[in-house]
């Protein structure tokens, strides 16, 4: 891990906008983060908080609202040349939550892993896509047999690898895993965290890691961002957001989250978290350095008095 | 109807064996499996889906699919044989003594009927209860459930409900008609942790208050360290090992358990302890495996695993495991780090 920003995010908004009258779905609201060359980043937070079209946004599915996602040094939010889309596109690859609706069911695992490589003219010689291919299943723990074969003939745990072998193809830097491992039976998740962690230290992969699971979440990533109705409320090491949470949400978060230990467990005490009220214009909220490395969301006057404190 | 005594056993499940019939054979679903649950008490059932729980508790509430063969056992509720009972003489039982919630609360309610309805409606056919004395039990109900302005959303329909509320209001009809035993199959599985915090919080509540004697099947360990006085983890259609919470999560036996324990982080799981994985997948239950059919995935099985089905070794008075590893003659290795060292720190802490 190096102290060099692959991506950097500011004020990233993203509005869904219903009616011409009716208020806009603030999906995404106001979010910066950045994420260091080989780092993991964590992005946790309950159904419906905006993970996800965050990731999409990065990633360009999305047209942002406002803000700005810089990658490798350059600005990738606006219109791009088709040579500059084409070095996004390889060099930032998404993994996605449901392995069964991201794959074609009538390409061969073969054909699904090269398509990304064939759009971006990686290998144009068939022979050394071959062997690239051949190389992501052995990674992902799959077999060259296994190439011929149509997605409905592998388990969750097997699509999700192919996926992942997919993403892999096109050497990149980083990549969005979008709830890599919810959609897969419990004795199948530890086998994918296995390989995308085996992964990233053989590649010095980056990942932008989303998950609504914070034990999941705080094993996985060195840095975690909390999001809660479209904004980041917290944002420090993995460590630090377990052993010293600062913000409501976060502890009421932690608070609710079973452990496996009955002595421990039946004596938590759950606490509760009241939405409160979004932000207005004047407040100002923005992540505010509490520690060193660790932001707590406050308003102008809630900084202040904090200060005080 | 009370008359059972807090501990004492309301229903008791003896070496029941279950097979589907399909076009590649039969699925030999459960094979022996047996168990009871206190008056009072909270049961737990974990294990890998595909592994039985579900197919149990449809066994125990007569909610099996038409291909099921029921080829052996027993199940006693309050000294009443009910595996032999009709469904007619079931459905008698079925929501006024037992009562089953499901995971995906949207299956078990009726989209274009009101919530209010969907109350009152097992109040009157079941309680025979009249319509006013219905309705004012169903906003009893809903407010006992945390439904903020029960009035209001008496009216409404299931899609103007969010998936907690949905779940609460499941719970509310299951509870109606005042049931000795509650079956969860995964109630809280599709749910946010905030607000599978709640909903457990409120079965526990109701549990206390009305003597509950529940059944909780789950494959989240964090989730029956929360609710379980006692465990049962299953494994390709039996019961592999069963004891009081503690001793499942403090002293357990049976490899499969111990995978089960170390297979996901929690948040005390250190970013440098490697999570276990379980290799291969279960067995095909067309052809169980001869002998422990978790042998192939067992790091630590024996020459016996593969021949010869372990028997339930007895540990202590409510521990049990059907695991060779018990055997008087077997290696003794003892549980496997990190699981060892989890455990001893677990149990150095203060509470
Ligand atoms: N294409 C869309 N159109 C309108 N609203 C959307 C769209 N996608 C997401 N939303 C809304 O934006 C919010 C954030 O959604 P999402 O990013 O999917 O959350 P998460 O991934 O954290 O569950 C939700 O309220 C969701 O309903
Ligand atoms: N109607 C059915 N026909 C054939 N097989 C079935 C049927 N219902 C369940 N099974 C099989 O029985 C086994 C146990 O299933 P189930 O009890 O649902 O598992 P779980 O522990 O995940 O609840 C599985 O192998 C499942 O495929
Ligand atoms: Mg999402
Ligand atoms: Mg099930």
């Amino acid at each position: 891990m190096t102290d060099e920003r692959i991506l950097e995010v500011k004020h990233l908004c993203k509005f869904f906008y219903a009616g011409k009258h009716s208020a806009p779905m603030k999906a995404v609201n106001d979010v910066s983060f950045h994420i260091n060359r080989g780092e993991t980043l964590g992005l946790v937070g309950e159904s419906g908080c905006g993970k996800t079209t965050t990731g999409r946004t990065v990633i360009r599915l999305y047209q942002p609202t406002s803000g700005e996602v810089w990658f490798n040094g350059k600005r990738i939010d606006g219109k791009l040349n088709a040579e500059e889309a084409r070095a996004v596109t390889s060099k930032m690859q998404m993994v996605f939550q449901d392995p069964v609706a991201s794959l074609n069911p009538r390409m061969t695992v073969e054909e699904i892993i090269c398509e990304g490589v064939k759009i971006n003219n990686l290998y144009p010689s068939r022979e050394e896509r071959r062997k690239q291919m051949y190389r992501m299943l052995d990674m992902v723990g799959l077999t060259r047999e296994h190439a011929t074969r149509y997605p409905h003939e592998f388990s969750g745990g097997q699509r999700q690898r192919i996926c992942i072998a997919r993403a892999l193809i096109t050497q990149p830097d980083m990549i969005i895993a979008d709830e890599p491992i919810s959609a897969l039976d419990v004795s199948i998740q530890a086998q994918i965290l296995n390989i995308l962690s085996d992964l990233r230290k053989e590649l010095g992969l980056t990942i932008l890691f989303i998950a609504h699971d914070l034990s999941v979440v705080k094993y996985f990533s060195n840095r975690v961002a909390v999001m809660n109705a479209g904004r980041i409320v917290e944002l420090s090491s993995s460590r630090e957001i377990y052993d010293a949470p600062m913000h409501d949400y976060t502890k009421s978060l932690l608070s609710a989250i079973p452990v496996p230990d009955p002595r421990v467990e039946k004596k938590r005490k759950r606490i509760s978290y009241d939405r409160r009220q979004d932000y207005g214009p004047d407040d100002h909220p923005q992540l505010r350095e509490v520690r060193p490395e660790h932001f707590v969301l406050m308003s102008d006057s809630e900084w202040e008095a904090y200060q005080k404190a | 109807m009370n008359e059972y005594q807090k501990g004492e056993r309301i229903l008791d499940v003896q070496d029941l064996e279950l097979g589907f019939n399909t076009y590649a054979g039969q699925v030999q679903a459960l094979r022996g499996v047996s168990f009871h649950l206190n008056k009072g008490e909270t049961l737990a059932i974990v294990g890998e889906s595909g592994s039985g729980k579900s197919v149990t508790i449809k066994t125990v509430t007569k909610l099996l699919a038409p291909n099921a063969v029921i080829k052996g056992g027993s199940i006693t509720y309050k000294g009443q044989d009910i595996l032999n009972m009709t469904d007619k003489q079931f459905s008698q039982l079925r929501g006024s003594e037992i009562s089953v919630i499901f995971q995906d609360p949207l299956s078990s309610l009726d989209p274009v009927m009101k919530i209010g309805k969907q109350i009152t409606e097992t109040l009157r056919i079941k309680l025979k209860m009249p319509r006013e004395q219905a309705k004012a039990r169903a906003l009893e109900l809903m407010a006992a459930v945390g439904i903020p302005e029960p009035e209001k959303r008496f009216d409404e329909f299931p899609f103007q409900f969010s998936g907690g509320m949905r779940q609460r209001i499941v719970i509310a009809i299951a509870l109606a008609c005042n049931p000795e035993v509650l079956i969860c199959d995964e109630p809280t599985t599709a749910l946010d942790v905030t607000i599978q915090s709640q909903i457990l919080e409120l079965i526990g509540e109701l549990q206390r208050k009305n003597d509950l004697s529940v059944i909780f099947i789950t494959h989240d360990l964090g989730v029956v360290a929360n609710v379980a006085d006692r465990v049962c983890v299953m494994y390709a259609g039996k019961i592999v090992e069963t004891g009081t919470v503690e001793e499942i999560f403090y002293d357990p036996r049976h490899p499969y358990t111990w995978s089960l324990l170390t297979s996901m982080p929690s948040l005390a799981t250190s970013a440098e302890d490697k999570l276990t994985v379980i290799p291969g997948s279960l067995p095909n239950m067309v052809h169980p495996p001869k002998g422990d059919a978790f042998a192939a995935r067992n790091r630590f099985a024996m020459k016996i695993d593969f021949e010869e089905e372990p028997p339930m070794f007895k540990i202590s008075d409510t521990h049990y495991a059907a695991t060779w590893l018990e055997h008087p003659d077997a290696p003794k290795i003892g549980i496997p780090e990190p699981l060892k060292s989890r455990i001893a720190a677990q149990l150095a802490r203060e509470v």
